[in-house]
């Protein structure tokens, strides 16, 4: 069975090939239940090759597969070239099993846009560019994913061109991420000159010949792309840009997948992450700073998607913290349980968005329970688990990361806990302020007929499997007894078995356990008294929140327009004035020098290139004559 | 097909062809295009052929034609192909239907125009296979003609500046060029007594370090202005932007790597010490560019100097790659070249097909070009995001392996290059952005799908910039052994020389070589056998 393992990304591509070729022609909903099909095959293949990868000795469990080389020269060796391992397939399986709903969904969510075909080619070119990036066997063939879902995320965000925003957004998401992915080319160069390979398992076992900075380097370059792909400080801005693009886009490569690419990374390379402490420190610290700052923007947001993207911004510095603090397992358990409740947000949001024709602004939304009763109890479930809410998935995955934060530092565990309780308030103030108070839609609804009402089934079908989901994931990694651990246990050939919680003993476990369900339960609180019959709050929404912190602002400032001055004052006044006019200088001043010369501007130009060409012509007739005498 | 001569039928037909087209008689003159397209799907053939009896593991010069031309003068009719100029040779072999495929009705008609066009490829295949210096310089001198009257003749409106702009700036160049081989000779001539301008001779001419610095300088003047380097590029914007779009793919494409194949084939082999000593010199040209082109190409209005600028930068990576001075750098610029023509040659053929439907290719007079024609943004998309570097597509592997190999040996210099990494996505974006996203205007509404005529011409190059970025391997291990053989070259020599320093004491080292009867590094297969004008000429 794992010899097969290359299908899980063949068949997606393979879909994505077919549709850019047939797609028209397939049509609507066609061409979206053979880009579904491909995926959910992809996950089934994925289900069975982690059976099989299961059934093998724990220590038994890495398994490479050579399809070719890709780049052969000297010493150069890149193959294309899959490892299989508990890290890559646990990976694999929720990329699919989340991409597969999300997918089912869009037939519904994207039925009435005239780039149907288009849109599902886009998407399953996604899902097989995430594959390769989470399979790859050595840094540059995941650089390839990691490009390539990039790509996907520019066309995908930029899908309704026409709207300047759109075309705008998608633009600035790929280069930032191409700011990131600078740090991931010069760690890979770093790699390969000072070992030889690239190859993930190749690295890792010469780790060794490495001095302490060059490792520190090349941690903190792969940091700089992982804060690209994962929007973390400093370059966060261009996820709640992204938003811009189609709402299923926004839950599956903005929240559940592409954006958590940079995590993964970080977890692949932990025995390098292992060995310096330093680097290992910045990401935590620039983790949880993202925490909070993404978190406290998000308590003043209007736009329903704007949130959940500050939101992941959010979860996402979590995952950082917990990367930095040596918890990896806790990063993958709490990046599963994300992938789930936040995918299920955005996909309520989008049956919000459906069900009111395309209005966003949480403002002009309200008392939607009646109308929606699924989507809005799907929702809650979500809210509930992304608060910490006991028995929800975040009690248990971010119970574990600050577990982990405050056995390292009590300060990274302070903000950490902080921001838990940021989360649970913003994401309830949205949760009133779309399905309680006062029906403002009405107003902007009454001309058009009916009432918002659940979507179809293709809609709802995944609304209810990842709620599901969100609710119960905590059950894959429970915290009590050694033998229920499953994740850590799984993952443990991977990252190894590190006890990240060794000095804080089952106590000191209960008891922050417990602290985590009081900051919950406050945070819910906080917003079921503040917003659930009020939603007119401007006091609680500061203008430097609601504009980012002025982050995005100054780096237009600072970046976009001193560069296009720049670039400007580079092409007209250092390229034109100086350069050119020197050769045009040199030009004229022979020129004036003689009266033969002048004559070229005046219409003998052709006749001096022939006087060249002639000369060449004779010299060859010449040296022709010559040869044959 | 043992002993075929495929390197001179493909030097020679073109020029034929030119000649036999010049001949048409008027009522068969609006054949000439089709003629032409016929011959170069010939030349095709037979390169494809070449490219198949080519031996892969093999470092040296395939299918020598070696014949004494002009015997009193040295020079020989002396061809050869190997794995730096096979890709080459077969890049022209491509592009050259396809331009002729592209050609309007009006100018297939137009028997000037066809046989200039024919009389270019033969100066490009020319160039690229001469194994003898001063049959190369015949030849890199002959392109400048038929280009220049195809911008002449049939550019847009500031044709005339730009053509004479292109002319006088490589023709002084070239001057150095010349000056510098026939140095190079006499400097051979005496420490031998041969009269010759085969490169294999000639690469292992002794000369002094002041004198191989001032030829290598020589050589390089005429090969940084035709690739273009900074700051020798600005006659490219003007040259690029107001020829007709063949003459742009053929410049841009290929005539600008006769300027990036001249260094790696002549300056690394004749010059190798020079070469180790300016290498930091020509890698910083070659940041400066990577970088400086990116940066005016993000400001420009124009789609074509737009290329223009970023073939700048591009041509940065090949230059940095080459004076890396390792394999996977040198490797990397090879293919790099390669990779380059075909996703330029297909971004200038986009571009003619947009200025044909709204006769613009001014960026603020487009917009929203994805609404109306949906296929050919998509293949635009593909050739951009090759252009700039995306992995999986072939622009990618040149430029890493470019970095790989500066890294290794120039790190800083490779540093500063992977920062166009980052601004050729913000330039190439900016203009896709400007031109195809929003809503079409007055000119977008001109605009039209590709037609199929278009996509047979964009079909070649668009498979090729997937399959090439994928699987690169069988170019790679073509190129690689001469590359090895190459470096080594450069690497033995500056061994060598330091050897002799060593041994001959530092004084001697400044003695001119030339004057030196036996070589002190007892590499001296190349005794001095004469000097006397008697056995020089020995018919």
């Amino acid at each position: 069975m794992l010899h097969a393992a290359f299908l899980m990304i063949l068949l997606p591509l393979a879909g994505s090939c077919v549709l850019a070729a047939v797609g028209r022609k397939l049509g609507n909903p066609r061409a979206g239940w053979l880009a579904t099909a491909m995926v959910a095959a992809s996950f089934v293949l994925s289900v069975a090759v982690f059976s099989s990868l299961a059934g093998r000795a724990s220590n038994q469990r890495s398994f490479t597969q050579v399809l070719f080389t890709w780049i052969p020269v000297g010493d150069l060796h890149v193959r294309i070239g899959l490892l299989i391992d508990p890290l890559s397939m646990t990976m694999a399986l929720f990329v699919t099993g989340v991409s597969a709903l999300i997918h089912l969904y869009s037939i519904g969510y994207m039925s009435h846009d005239e780039q149907f075909p288009k849109f599902f080619t886009y998407l399953n070119l996604f899902v097989a560019s995430m594959l390769v990036l989470v399979l790859a066997d050595n840094f540059l063939f995941s650089f390839l994913g990691w490009e390539g879902v990039g790509l996907c995320s520019y066309l995908l965000v930029a899908f309704w061109f026409d709207r300047d925003s759109a075309a705008s957004a998608g633009k600035k998401a790929f280069i930032v991420n191409r700011i990131g992915d600078f740090g991931f080319l010069l760690a890979m160069l770093l790699i390969f000159t000072k070992l030889g390979t690239l190859n993930y398992h190749g690295v890792f076992a010469h780790l060794g010949q490495l001095s302490h900075g060059t490792i520190t380097a090349i941690v903190l370059l792969l940091f700089l792309g992982a804060a690209g792909k994962s929007a973390q400080l400093p370059l966060f801005t261009w996820l709640p840009d992204a938003m811009e693009g189609p709402t299923p886009v926004s839950a599956l490569i903005h929240a559940a997948t592409m954006v958590t690419a940079g995590v993964y990374l970080m977890v692949r390379v932990s025995p390098m992450l292992h060995l310096a402490q330093g680097a290992s420190l910045v990401v935590a610290a620039v983790g949880v700073a993202t925490a909070f700052v993404a978190a406290s923007i998000a308590c003043a947001q209007d736009d329903v998607k704007k949130v959940l993207a500050y939101s992941t911004v959010s979860q996402l510095g979590y995952m950082f913290l917990a990367v930095g603090t040596g918890a990896y397992v806790a990063a993958i358990f709490l990046m599963i349980c994300h992938a789930f409740y936040k995918g299920l947000l955005f996909l309520g949001a989008g049956s919000l968005i459906h069900g009111l024709h395309d209005e966003q602004d949480l403002k002009l939304m309200g008392g939607l329970r009646k109308m929606m009763p699924l989507t809005f109890v799907t929702f809650g479930v979500a809210w509930l688990a992304i608060a910490g809410v006991p028995p929800f998935a975040a009690f248990w995955s971010k119970g574990d990361v600050l577990v982990s934060a405050f056995s390292y530092s009590p300060f990274l565990y302070a903000v950490g806990a902080l921001t838990a309780v940021l989360t649970a308030y913003y994401m309830g103030r949205e949760f009133f302020l779309a399905f309680y108070g006062p029906e403002r839609w009405r107003k902007s609804f009454a001309a058009r007929s009916g009432e918002p009402h659940d979507p179809s089934w293709v809609m709802k079908l995944p609304l209810v499997v990842l709620a599901v989901a969100s609710a119960f994931a905590g059950l894959i990694n429970l915290p009590f007894h050694p033998a229920w651990d499953f994740l850590a246990t799984w993952l443990a050939p991977v990252v190894g078995s590190v006890l990240v919680h060794a000095n804080v003993g089952t106590a000191g476990r209960w008891e922050l356990a417990i602290g985590d369900a009081v900051l919950a339960f406050a945070g819910v609180g906080v917003a079921w008294k503040l917003w659930s019959k009020r939603w007119d709050r401007p006091e609680l929404e500061p203008a430097v929140l609601r504009a980012g912190w002025g982050i995005d602002a100054m780096y237009d400032t600072l970046v976009a327009k001193t560069g296009t001055a720049l670039s400007l004052f580079a092409a007209t006044t250092i390229d034109t004035s100086l350069i050119d006019a020197a050769v045009n200088g040199v030009a004229s001043a022979v020129r004036s020098t003689g009266e033969s010369v002048r004559r070229l501007q005046t219409g003998f130009v052709r006749s001096y290139a022939l006087g060249v060409m002639l000369g060449l012509v004779l010299l060859l007739v010449w040296m022709l004559t010559r040869a044959v005498s | 097909m043992q002993g075929f001569p495929y390197l001179s039928v493909i030097v020679v037909a073109p020029v034929i062809a030119a000649v036999i087209v010049v001949l048409l008689p008027k009522s068969m003159t609006k054949w000439s295009g089709a003629f032409g397209l016929v011959v170069s799907l010939g030349v095709a053939g037979v390169a494809a052929a070449m490219a198949v009896a080519f031996s892969s593991g093999v470092a040296g010069y395939q299918m020598v034609s070696r014949h004494p031309w002009i015997q009193g003068l040295g020079i020989s009719w002396d061809l050869g192909v190997d794995g730096i100029s096979l890709f080459l040779v077969l890049l022209v072999a491509l592009l050259f239907p396809i331009v002729f495929f592209g050609t309007g009705k009006k100018r297939a008609g137009d028997k000037g125009f066809v046989a200039w066009l024919l009389v270019l490829e033969t100066a490009c295949m020319g160039s690229f296979l001469s194994l003898d210096v001063m049959l190369f310089f015949l030849f890199f001198e002959l392109t400048l003609v038929p280009i220049y009257f195809i911008i002449g003749g049939w550019g847009h409106e500031k044709r005339a500046y730009a053509a004479i702009k292109f002319f006088v700036y490589t023709f002084l160049g070239s001057a150095f060029l010349l000056v510098g081989i026939l140095t190079v000779a006499v400097i051979h001539e005496h420490e031998t007594g041969v009269l010759t301008f085969q490169l294999s001779a000639l690469s292992h001419t002794h000369l002094s370090s002041t004198t191989g610095i001032l030829l290598f300088l020589a050589f390089t003047a005429a090969f940084a202005v035709k690739a273009p380097l900074f700051p020798f590029h600005t006659w490219s914007p003007d040259a690029y932007s107001q020829a007709p779009i063949g003459g742009s793919v053929v410049l841009a494409a290929v005539m600008a790597k006769l300027g990036t194949y001249g260094i790696i084939r002549f300056d690394l082999n004749l010059f190798p010490r020079a070469s180790v000593t300016m290498a930091p010199l020509l890698l910083t040209l070659g940041v400066i560019g990577i970088i400086y082109g990116a940066i005016v190409a993000a400001s420009q209005k124009d789609l074509k100097r737009l290329v223009a600028y970023s073939s700048l930068a591009h041509l940065g990576f090949i230059v940095l790659g080459a004076f890396a001075l390792t394999t996977q750098g040198l490797s990397g610029s090879v293919i790099e070249m390669l990779n380059h023509g075909i996703y330029t040659a297909a971004l200038f053929l986009l571009i003619g097909m947009i200025y044909q439907r709204t006769k613009t290719w001014q960026i603020p007079r487009l917009r929203g070009l994805q609404k109306p024609a949906p296929v050919l943004a998509a293949v635009f998309t593909v050739v951009m995001l090759a252009s700039i570097g995306l992995p999986g597509l072939n622009g990618f592997v040149g430029e890493f392996l470019v970095l790989v190999g500066t890294f290794a040996t120039r790190r800083w210099w490779a540093v500063v290059a992977a920062i166009g990494v980052i601004l050729s996505a913000v330039y190439m974006l900016w203009a896709y952005q400007r031109v195809f996203h929003g809503r079409p205007d007055v000119e977008g509404a001109k605009m039209r799908e590709m037609s199929w005529r278009d996509g047979v011409m964009m079909a070649p190059l668009v498979a090729l910039i997937v399959v090439l970025g994928i699987y690169p391997g069988p170019v790679l291990n073509r190129i690689t052994p001469a590359v090895e053989k190459l470096v080594h070259h450069v690497k033995q020599v500056e061994t060598t020389h330091v050897q002799a320093v060593h041994a001959a004491g530092v004084a001697s080292s400044h003695v001119p070589q030339a004057r030196v009867l036996h070589s002190p590094t007892g590499t001296g297969s190349h005794h001095r056998r004469s000097v006397g004008n008697g056995s020089r000429r020995p018919s």
